[in-house]
């Protein structure tokens, strides 16, 4: 069945792939330049919610599903992490997985319920389960409530990477988010990609084709909550740090925020928004609260005039896919 | 990154061009929150209490060279912590200062001490700053939740007010000054009878008001902060709390919250501050200078607290002609009595605790005010050596190692 859609999608994209190519090139080029003229501290935070908002558009871009409490897995994530490394005394690597695994769990407890419903059922539930574990988060004691988890050791990765030096953290943020990034590529181009798509174009002709839409849809949550859960916790450990702010539901749709500017369903389209947005919300907080109005600003004006998104916009122009 | 520099604050307090000697270059960063709840309570106000220390300091000595900026925090730990990174690392800044929101302040506090540099704190309550939490690169300077809970408990309670009613915002920070109060006030003899527990920033406090209100409880405590207590405090006033014959006490309140809930509401309520601007002369000449930067406010103690670190800070430098190492810097600190117009003689403890007397204050009646910013009157003064957690029972890692 799937073998049926893929040498047509891959003949159609031929031409195209190249322009991606060429793309991950330049991407890959200038994050590994940057943290020579640029802030490091400021690129990892970028990049972590980079991958955050790769994930989030794996779900909203190829599969058509709004999430509006990918918050919950991002931040819990980051607390899992961030209390692996603290308390049990786990190295990054694991402290990482941890969080990721706790992403998964509560990708699958989420999405086994939230996918039964669609539109805004979807997306209400989502904020509803996302807003319980945020009120939780807030409750017990492990968090430290309003105070986060505060002092969390960087440590050594696989026991010999000293993370406390800068650009030592810096390489290995930029090498878990591009693992993230090409794993998202890859399961976007597979069969299983494929099926995605077709699911976010006509579901009821996808269950007529004989797909189990349920059973991909809630792969493609768990996957978007787990690699989510990657950047929460990779956040932790950069920052030393896990507190309510990543579990606040203004964090889901600040995610959303970064995808929709970057451009929706597009490969680089969260990179380059969350990148427009971090780099914003620092450079411009000068202005104080004004920050958030220029934020809504852009946003408006980013889904009146240019509705694809700044990649999306870019990649039309041009006629590539990107 | 929130490089921040408001306008105001970039203005560098600025040295004699062309002296002879050798200067010594200080950078101090004002890290508060500068929109939003907190921002009446440290924020520009303490911006302008640090332009204040530092003009007066290098009006006496010529060869210090002082940079001042300021940034906002948001009330986010991870912004914070990002400011503060940048601070030290790209900005060459040498001490943070203020930095009200708890969360924010433990933050720093570990990023301060693993980049040996210093951090004031005059804004933040926790007192776990100077406890489990405890940093050779930390000084906690104005109050601590310890030092108003206890304060307001046990004075209360020996003036009569020996039965408690607790109105509880449920989160941790609430839960501990509810717990360290309620220990306090059973400590000295009273008893609580009983408390109730009310959600985060919520709007409606009608039905945890009649309940304590049918406590028959002579002292309600508001065990909440900001919003909530301000909240809380009208709409007791509107129930006729304390028109009714109990007292309203706040356990985490400043005068910026009193002028903003006014006196017809306000009055009646008991709270403790470790400095109000009505007190003497000293603080009086400080506030019109003060008022000269933020007209028509009155300083509250946090905003005077960074007047105060901030002259003793620089002293220490001043001593050591450098201020790169901040283990250094804080043990000079530390050796000094400190001594400054607003806070008078006192000292700072092994732990990084400053010492000084607190005061319990109550809101005065409308009729009883005589002028702007006449809010209180002073119930009872807490001497230094009781004012705050004795050294042994906060288990700082830095007193008993």
């Amino acid at each position: 069945m799937e073998r049926v859609l893929d040498p047509i999608a891959t003949s159609a994209d031929r031409p195209k792939a190249r322009a991606e190519v060429v793309a991950f090139v330049v991407m890959v080029a200038a994050l590994i330049v940057a943290p020579f003229f640029l802030y490091p501290l400021f690129l990892m935070q970028a990049l972590c919610f980079a991958l955050f908002a790769c994930a989030f558009n794996l779900l909203i871009g190829y599969v058509g599903l709004l999430s509006f409490g990918h918050a919950l897995y991002f931040g819990w994530a980051s607390y899992l992490a961030a209390h692996a490394a603290k308390i049990w005394g786990l190295p990054p690597e694991l402290a990482i997985l941890t969080g990721a695994a706790t992403a998964a769990v509560l990708g699958v407890m989420a999405g086994s319920l939230a996918i039964r419903r669609q539109g805004i059922y979807f997306a209400m539930i989502t904020l509803a389960l996302a807003q319980m574990m945020y009120f939780v988060a807030l409750q017990v004691p492990f968090t430290g409530g309003e105070d986060g988890i505060q002092a969390v050791p960087r440590g050594f990765m696989f026991g010999f990477l000293d993370l406390s030096n800068q650009m030592t953290m810096y390489a290995v943020v930029l090498v878990i988010f591009l693992a993230g990034f090409l794993f998202i590529h890859r399961i976007i181009n597979s069969p299983f990609g494929e099926v995605l798509k077709a699911i976010r174009e006509n579901e009821t002709r996808a269950v007529s084709l004989g797909y189990k839409t349920d059973r991909y849809k809630l792969a493609a949550f768990v996957l978007s909550a787990t690699l989510a859960g990657v950047a929460g916790g990779t956040k932790a450990i950069v920052f030393q740090l896990a507190s309510l702010t990543d579990v606040h539901w203004a964090m889901s749709g600040e995610v959303v925020l970064m995808t929709l500017v970057g451009g929706l369903g597009t490969v680089f389209g969260p990179v380059v928004g969350a990148f427009v947005i971090i780099a914003m919300q620092n450079y411009l907080s000068a202005f104080d609260q004004w920050v958030f109005v220029i934020q809504g600003v852009i946003f408006v004006v980013c889904v009146l005039l240019f509705r694809r998104g700044i990649v999306g916009e870019f990649a039309h122009l041009l006629r590539i896919k990107l | 990154m929130t490089r921040k520099i408001l306008g105001l604050a970039a203005l560098s307090a600025v040295l004699m061009s062309g002296t002879a000697f050798a200067q010594t270059t200080v950078k101090i960063g004002v890290l508060s929150d500068m929109s939003s709840l907190y921002s009446d309570i440290g924020g520009p106000g303490s911006v302008a209490a640090a332009k204040l220390a530092i003009a007066d300091f290098t009006a006496k000595n010529k060869d210090i060279k002082v940079e001042l900026i300021g940034g906002d925090h948001q009330n986010k730990p991870d912004v914070g912590s990002q400011i503060a990174n940048q601070w030290y690392d790209v900005d060459k800044v040498d001490a943070i200062v203020d930095t009200p929101n708890s969360g924010v302040a433990l933050a720093v506090n570990e990023i301060t001490r693993s980049k040996n540099k210093t951090f004031l704190v005059s804004g933040a309550a926790s007192s776990d700053l100077t406890g489990a939490k405890c940093s050779p690169n930390t000084i906690h300077w104005t109050y601590d939740t310890w030092n108003l809970a206890n304060g307001t408990g046990k004075a209360l309670v020996k003036t009569g007010g020996d039965t408690w009613f607790f109105l509880t915002a449920d989160y941790a920070f609430g839960h501990a000054l509810e717990r360290d109060t309620g220990a306090v006030v059973e400590a000295n003899g009273g008893k609580v009878l009983g408390k109730v527990r009310h959600p985060l920033n919520t709007n409606d406090f009608s039905s945890f008001l009649l309940q304590a209100q049918s406590s028959k409880a002579k002292v309600i405590g508001l065990a909440n902060a900001g919003g909530d207590t301000i909240n809380s405090i009208k709409q007791a006033a509107e129930f006729g709390i304390v028109k009714g014959g109990q007292s309203l006490a706040g356990l985490l309140v400043f005068a910026s919250d009193v002028a903003a809930l006014g006196l017809p509401t306000a009055q009646g309520l008991v709270l403790t501050e470790t400095w109000y601007w009505d007190l003497n002369d000293d603080n009086r000449a400080f506030t019109k200078r003060w008022q000269q930067e933020r007209p028509g406010k009155f300083p509250t103690m946090v905003q005077a607290g960074v007047y105060s670190a901030v002259t003793h800070y620089l002293k220490a430098v001043a001593e050591l002609k450098s201020a790169a190492d901040g283990k250094a810097v804080i043990a000079k600190m530390k050796a000094m009595p400190t001594d400054d117009p607003l806070f008078g003689k006192g000292e700072i403890r092994a732990d990084g605790r400053k010492i000084h007397p607190a005061y319990l204050l109550e809101v005065k009646k409308p009729e009883e005010s005589k002028y702007p910013g006449d809010f209180y009157k002073v119930r009872a003064t807490i001497p230094a050596a009781e004012a705050f957690r004795p050294l042994a029972d906060g288990k700082c890692p830095l007193v008993s190692g």
